[in-house]
């Protein structure tokens, strides 16, 4: 049966859909109006009781769709009758499932910009900006809303694209400093590299929806499920391309080879900024994506195995780069891509449950990271020069280095003992990253390997290699941050954040320790999402495989303690004790493998050899074309305008004369 | 009966005389005035030409080109005297700001 034919059920919540949008928009309008009158706490009322009434609606439809597991599609208006797409929401398991993580991480996340973002402006000296943050904030709940509730692959696209604009908007929220606080246009060139890396992801999406159009003759995803299997046995090479573009778009949104250089740049952006859009949300959109089309994939072996060939080698390639670096988003950043890849894999050998399974408890302990690596900052950043509000002088009255960064894990240390409540959510996210039983990620991560142990032995190594790397470099990064003993004053001194942070953190904490609930020791989210995806069946814990991976981990924390807890660094300048260890795959690893530079030798130096081509033909060719037809008119104009004296005489003789002419052509003709 | 060969020359005389006026002076009264002699010209050669041929439509076409005159009149001079009030003089030659 097509979710079409359910239109209108009484009795249930499916109409409330649109308001998963609006809120978000109501919220982001009244606060364009009114929100530099208000203050920052009417800002963040009115932001965050948006968002949260996102949360609810999304409740109020997982409720109705307990019920009615069919789910329902939703008409709100025609948009473009020739290609006939509507504006037309799709509530089904899958649907409301990430409507939960967005709504939910969002809303948390959103009550912990509300404590953060009043420390970031103010050390950024320009509090103006709070309410332009969270108009951002709502704007991207509301996009990320319509991409998950889309019922087309156009409409997908808007969301799509609108997440992308404010993915753009909030790294380059401080456009005229870089990272360090300094001005610069580091982070305006951040957004920028974030755009058009996602540039090139969508021009596949687009390409996608072109030749799906060409083929289905719709973008509608019931449609197109339906029509696919006779589409794969008439044209078999469509549907593989299709699917392929798609991946393009999947790896510039959801940063997987070969596009992933975006995201690592992109924490740039505030921290809430990278939890919510580069860690919990955005970036999931790509499996979401492919978890959404797992009819087409499904029907395509080929695209299956890219697919999970990516994913598995982004999760290894990420995991190698996160272990060499010491900025502390930095680590986390490349986890991010290295867990995606995980997601991706798992969509590419149809483990689709286990994807989303891992989709969620990622949302959970990544965006706790994130928050918990913003508080750090934030604390040394007080510490480091405190506020006049709270007893500081002025900026940079701190006794540390010029060359000291907040962000740095070699300046940090002995955290532990300062900020306890960050510590201990820390730790928790952390464990959890690592694959600890009982933690969420434990299972979503081992229901991953499991599923590719049978599908594909290839990814199921290369994965099992990225698993052992993960709780290597979380490991490496807690004992760096948290123990041994302060590496420079402002680790000695921090103070730890205020309630409107550490409550988020403690609540994300539950949720990541606890998520692992969600598919054990009931399969309850496989049998939930089955009801779109159709008939799964229900992994359950592979003991063996779990018990390896279990192992792995904690072999692997015990490997980062035995490096970097027995015996701390005791300076900021003391060289990483991999560095002796490893040598030159250490230098590879903290050089991020030079893709960056290859990025630049390959692609962009040969368009800016290209541009200056053109820039050239423009000058040379073309302008001198334009200034040389220019200056003939002038010559000419010049040449003519002796005619005109400015006599009247001269004009009355001229026409005396042109009338005798006439007469003279007329009578003597 | 004066044969309409003589009232034509008048009239061509006076045409040229007109002309000669337009172009050569520099009082734009002056030119006004050998521009209307120049219209009484043409009328002179309509009603030679209405009384030769004996039709009215040479006369008919006299009264409008009056008409016209007069209103002509009465915009001219309005420009002239609006001229003379911005450069205190009709001379045609000062005012050449269309040169090219």
């Amino acid at each position: 049966m097509f979710l079409s034919e359910v239109t209108n059920q009484a009795g249930t919540f499916f109409h409330l859909v649109p308001w998963a949008v609006l809120f978000p928009v109501i919220g982001l309008v009244l606060n364009m109006a009114f929100g530099r009158r208000w203050g920052e706490k009417g800002v963040a009322l009115v932001a965050v009781t948006a968002s949260g009434l996102a949360f609810v609606v999304a409740v109020l439809l997982w409720l109705s769709l307990r019920a009615h597991p069919e789910g329902a599609v939703i008409q709100v208006a025609s948009w473009m009758t020739l290609v006939q797409v509507d504006w037309a929401f799709r509530v089904d398991t899958l649907s409301v499932t990430m409507m939960l993580v967005v709504g939910g991480v969002g809303t948390l996340i959103h009550l912990y910009a509300v404590g953060y973002m009043h420390y970031d402006v103010r050390y950024k000296g320009d509090p103006g900006r709070y309410s332009r943050f969270f108009v951002f904030l709502n704007l991207f709940i509301a996009a990320m809303m319509i991409l998950v509730s889309g019922n087309s692959y156009l409409m997908l696209f808007v969301g799509w694209e609108g997440v992308g604009l404010c993915s753009y908007l909030l790294i380059g929220f401080w456009f005229e400093y870089d990272t360090h606080g300094r001005p610069s246009v580091a982070n305006a060139q951040a957004g920028n590299k974030a755009f058009i890396a996602n540039r090139i992801g969508d021009f596949g999406f687009m390409a996608a929806m072109f030749y799906m159009f060409a083929v289905f003759g719709t973008l509608n995803f019931d449609r197109i499920f339906a029509e696919a299997p006779a589409v794969a046995h008439s044209h078999p090479q469509a549907l593989l391309v299709i699917t392929l573009l798609l991946l393009l778009g999947v790896t510039g949104k959801s940063a997987q080879i070969p596009l992933y250089v975006w995201l690592p740049d992109a924490m740039a952006g505030p921290t809430p900024v990278s939890a919510l859009i580069h860690a919990a949300t955005m970036v999931t959109a790509g499996v979401y994506l492919i978890t959404r089309s797992h009819v087409l994939y499904d029907l395509v072996p080929a695209a299956q195995h890219t697919v999970a060939l990516v994913g598995a080698l982004t999760a290894l390639f990420a995991a190698t780069i996160a272990v060499g670096q010491y900025d502390i988003k930095k680590v986390l950043a490349y986890s991010t891509i290295s867990q995606l890849g995980f997601m991706v894999a798992a969509a590419g050998v149809g483990a689709y449950v286990a994807a989303m399974f891992h989709l969620i408890t990622h949302a959970f302990f990544k965006a706790l990271l994130f928050l918990a690596a913003g508080s750090v900052i934030i604390a040394m950043e007080r510490a480091h020069h405190p506020l006049p509000e709270e007893g500081g002088h002025d900026a940079h009255h701190g006794e540390d280095p010029e060359g000291f960064d907040p962000q740095d894990m070699r300046y940090m240390g002995g955290l532990r003992k300062v900020i306890p409540v960050t510590f201990w959510t820390y730790l928790i996210a952390g464990l959890t990253l690592a694959g600890i039983p009982p933690l969420a990620a434990f299972f979503s991560k081992d229901e991953i390997i499991a599923e590719t142990k049978a599908a594909y032995p290839l990814v199921y190594w290369l994965l099992v290699a990225a698993a052992f790397l993960t709780a290597f470099y979380i490991g490496r990064q807690i004992f760096l941050v948290f123990f041994g003993q302060p590496r420079s004053h402002a680790a000695g001194h921090a103070k730890e954040s205020p309630w409107t942070m550490t409550s988020v953190l403690v609540t994300l904490a539950a949720l990541a320790a606890a998520g692992g609930l969600l598919n054990w020791p009931q399969p309850y989210l496989a049998a939930w999402l089955g009801h779109t995806l159709g008939e799964v069946e229900a992994a359950g814990l592979n003991p063996v495989v779990a018990g390896t991976s279990a192992t792995i981990a904690v072999v692997s924390l015990l490997l980062a303690w035995w490096l970097y807890g027995r015996r701390p660094l005791p300076t900021p300048e003391t060289p990483d004790p991999l560095k002796a260890l490893l040598g030159p795959i250490f230098r590879g690893m903290e050089a991020k493998w030079w893709v960056d530079e290859l990025y630049w030798a390959v692609v962009i130096n040969p368009y800016m050899a290209l541009c200056r081509l053109s820039a050239a033909f423009d000058v040379w060719v073309i302008d001198t074309a334009v200034n040389d037809a220019a200056w003939l008119t002038d010559f000419v104009g010049e040449l003519v305008a002796r005619w005109q004296t400015g006599y009247v005489r001269n004009y009355a003789l001229s026409i005396f004369v042109g009338v005798l002419l006439i007469f003279t052509y007329l009578l003597w003709r | 009966m004066v044969s309409t060969n003589y009232v034509l020359i008048l009239s061509a005389t006076l045409f040229i005389i007109g002309v000669a006026g337009v172009l050569t002076r520099r009082n734009a009264l002056v030119i006004y005035m050998a521009v209307e002699l120049m219209l009484n010209a043409a009328n002179l050669a309509f009603v030679a030409f209405a009384s030769a041929f004996g039709a009215l439509d040479g006369q008919i076409a006299v009264f409008f080109v009056m008409t016209v005159a007069a209103a002509e009149v009465a915009v001219g001079l309005a420009i002239l005297v609006t001229i003379f009030h911005t450069r205190q003089s009709v001379d045609i030659d000062s005012l050449h700001q269309l040169k090219g």
